[in-house]
């Protein structure tokens, strides 16, 4: 006969909802053991209670419609909440709440788990006093209120946003211990709004000379960012739009800019100005705040582009496996250069790799999420994700980002992640080499 | 335009021929309809920012001592009296030296191991100036007059040793001052990283089969750090294939139990976090301000203590509780005012 090797199965631990292991009983024992068994045993030994026993929800009148006007996930999803990574910063309104990338599916974040970080704290703006202005080098200054913007012609496109300072606090060493905190400033929308060569178009910039378009926020921090001309005639959006809802107040409420692949701090929120000039500004987000340190010192200025990354997102840090057998190991990858072409995923540490499934759409400058089946033996292994864009560019490892940018840039680590699944089923955050 | 020009204007258009119809096609407005021109009182309005060739800085100046004294005033309550504080945010002055300032590039950010200052960073006078202006101070941003950004700006170079004591700073000489900067030669656009073409500086291969020596873990969160970020049962769903790590001891998986339903928050609670409130203090323990038990013993016997409370989170205040003032929250409502303090009088 031929003998393949048995499919690793067995509990690791009980789940704690069948500590009774009346199922484990009645399933594993032989039909004479079950015999054996008496009175309650036996009773048991019929089947699940959540199945014999019809449940209220079955037996009972449910709620009406509208009894929620805006509908909420369900109670037993509480879990999964925005998180501030606590000491990382000292106040609310100058700080980042992490989106729980641990039990998200698809590409798509909710809008109510999109990740926050404000320079000087979030407002609900009314729309209807809400104000653009472009100007400078253009053949006429113009003010747009949201009437306006949206008589324009929109489009709606989904892309991911990446503050570039995620996975910031693992440069030197692991700092943080799960998925939340390494990569869960990050997340993926579709976005409605105005394309910027449009409004760019209708107040006659001067594109040649004006090379350079200045965003700014109307909140107290003003925030500024430069964008060159070539990607704001490109794929950048003046959007009002966030999965079929206005944006979220915490989002920049009415309006905020898009540019797809760039670092999120220059997807200004609560966007009131736009400025054409021939020059880049040199803002303090410019010149004191996303810089990127490298090892002689100098500092690099405009470090914009989120070059291609991935993580598994389960199972992942401070998570356990219960049982040996099969999993579905899934995760996200994304590049601000284009399209996701592949990811492997390695459970050895990186020795060999095995190509994942892509799930589709597969969008440019857009999460793109992956799965592949793995068999859990119940011995130690190391997960690792590794993405392949469009252009060729291949995630690297921690250990080739620090040879070129030393261990203190902050900003722009798009290293492989890797996660120690123990013994135990435990699984922690570990760096590899 | 009224209906009975646009109808003379078709009437025209018919019959004056082709020419003159595709003369008019080329000049159709793009959008019409869609907004304005801006006045010039609108751009100036918000026309407020200041670029690194210092193109935007409005005319005006400041002395160091005037800027010392708005500093004590305004700005201590954050960045500490001399720019150094390290309690609410990373700290503004320090690590710089004379040579530095001769060479433009400052030593200590290629040897690592000291926390990066914003003097020991900064490359550009008008980052410090333009953010000031627009962002400063934190609860109250864009209160300040052009004079006064040049006074503060003044004396935070004078803490780094940029300028003397006796110096004031304008218009007129912001250009000489960027030519002094500790770090003014410490950036470099020099990357592939901002043009939508550029090349990426790390290149990695894609190898699929027994790639390189058997991995070695060099880095892993200590035992004790791991409960750094909370509870991960109270992180993660209650079902699944995956469960939460339960670092609480005892069962190594958490139960599942429904959650529990939320405790109602408590309204003045969180109007204290909105206004701010809570970065300089919380309940118990004392932080940059005094604990809310602290303020509320210090007030138990005294029965005017939520009018004189409301008037000084209002205005500001210094010298109860230490050196460190207490900024005014003017745009606090009255009655906003007046629920936060009697709920920080009730903190036991």
């Amino acid at each position: 006969m031929n003998s393949k090797p048995a499919a690793p199965t067995g509990q690791v631990r009980p789940a704690p909802e069948d500590r009774r292991g009346f199922l484990k009983k009645s399933l594993t024992l032989s039909g004479g053991a079950v015999a054996a068994l008496a009175g309650a045993g036996v009773a048991r030994a019929q089947g699940d209670p959540a199945i014999l026993k019809l449940p209220a929800h079955s037996t009972g009148l449910g709620q009406p419609v509208a009894a929620r006007g805006y509908g909420m996930p369900s109670e037993f999803e509480k879990n999964l909440q925005r998180r501030e990574s606590p000491g990382l910063t000292r106040a609310g309104q100058s700080s980042v709440a992490f989106t729980p990338l641990q039990g998200l599916f698809g590409i798509i974040t909710p809008n109510g788990l999109h990740f926050e970080r404000h320079h000087q704290g979030w407002w609900d703006i009314d729309p209807r006093q809400h104000r653009l202005m472009v100007h400078g080098l253009v053949r006429e200054s113009r003010i747009y209120n949201m009437d306006d913007l949206m008589r324009l012609p929109s489009v709606s496109r989904i892309h991911f946003i990446e503050c570039g300072a995620n996975t910031g606090m693992e440069w030197g060493n692991v700092a943080v211990p799960t998925v939340q905190y390494t990569h869960g400033m990050l997340s993926c929308c579709e976005f409605t709004g105005v394309p910027l060569s449009k409004l760019l178009e209708h107040c006659g910039a001067d594109i040649k000379k004006g090379r350079y378009v200045l965003a700014e926020g109307a909140d107290g921090s003003g925030l500024t960012r430069t964008i060159g001309m070539d990607r704001a005639l490109d794929d950048v959006i003046v959007a009002w739009g966030m999965n079929g809802e206005f944006l979220r107040p915490e989002n920049g409420y009415p309006l905020r800019l898009v540019v797809p692949g760039v670092q999120g701090v220059s997807w200004v929120k609560w966007l009131r100005r736009l400025e054409v000039g021939d020059k880049p500004w040199d803002t303090r987000e410019e010149t004191l705040h996303y810089i990127d340190l490298m090892p002689d010192g100098l500092h690099r200025q405009y470090s914009s582009v989120q070059e291609c990354k991935s993580v598994i997102t389960t199972p992942s840090g401070g998570q356990v496996l219960l049982n040996k057998g099969q999993y579905n190991v899934t995760g996200l990858a994304w590049s601000g250069r284009g399209r996701v072409r592949r990811v492997d995923v390695s459970f050895d540490g990186g020795r060999n790799w095995k190509e994942a499934r892509l799930e589709n759409p597969v969008l440019t400058k857009a999460l793109t999420r992956f799965n592949i089946d793995w068999v859990w033996n119940g011995g130690p292994a190391i997960l690792q994700s590794r993405a392949i864009d469009d252009t060729g560019y291949v995630q690297p490892k921690i250990a080739q980002l620090r040879a070129v940018r030393g261990t203190r840039s902050i900003y722009h680590n798009n290293a492989i992640q890797s996660w120690l699944v123990a013994a135990n089923g435990e699984v922690s955050n570990v760096q590899v080499e | 335009m009224s209906r009975w020009n646009n109808a003379k204007l078709v009437v025209f258009a018919l019959a004056a021929g082709a020419c003159v119809q595709a003369a008019a096609q080329t000049a159709k407005p793009l959008y019409p309809g869609v907004g304005r021109a801006a006045t010039n009182a609108e751009i100036a309005a918000w026309d407020i920012d200041v670029r690194g060739d210092l193109k935007g800085l409005p005319p005006g100046s400041g002395s160091v001592s005037r800027g010392e004294t708005l500093w004590e005033a305004k700005c201590t309550s954050c960045h500490g009296s001399f720019g150094e504080s390290n309690q609410m945010f990373p700290p503004l002055i320090g690590g710089i030296t004379p040579e530095d300032i001769k060479t433009g590039r400052v030593a200590a950010l290629a040897k690592g191991g000291e926390q990066r200052t914003t003097v020991m960073k900064l490359s550009r006078i008008s980052t410090l100036w333009d953010y000031i202006n627009r962002a400063m101070p934190w609860n109250a941003p864009k209160t300040l007059t052009a004079d006064e950004v040049y006074a503060l700006t003044a004396y935070l170079l004078n803490q780094g040793n940029i300028v003397p004591d006796s110096f004031v700073l304008s218009d007129k000489n912001m250009a000489e001052v960027q030519a002094r900067l500790p770090n003014r030669n410490g950036l470099t656009r020099d990357h592939g990283l901002w043009d939508t073409r550029g090349k990426p500086d790390v290149s990695a291969k894609a190898c699929m089969k027994n790639c390189g020596p058997e991995p070695r873990i060099t880095s892993s969160l200590p035992d004790h750090a791991r409960g750094s970020h909370g509870d991960f049962v109270e992180q993660n769903r209650l079902f699944g294939p995956v469960r939460a790590v339960s670092l609480s001891g005892g069962a190594a998986v958490a139960a599942v139990t429904p959650p529990a339903a939320a405790p109602a928050a408590d309204p003045a609670q969180a109007l204290a976090v909105k206004a701010g409130c809570m970065a300089c203090h919380t309940a118990k323990q004392r932080g940059i301000g005094p604990a809310f038990a602290e303020i509320a013993a210090k007030y138990r016997a005294d029965s005017g203590a939520e009018n004189k409370l409301m008037a000084k989170v209002k205005s500001g205040g210094q010298g109860v509780w230490g050196n460190i003032p207490m900024p005014p929250f003017a745009n606090l409502q009255e009655q906003d005012l007046r629920t936060l303090v009697r709920w920080i009088l009730k903190t036991e």
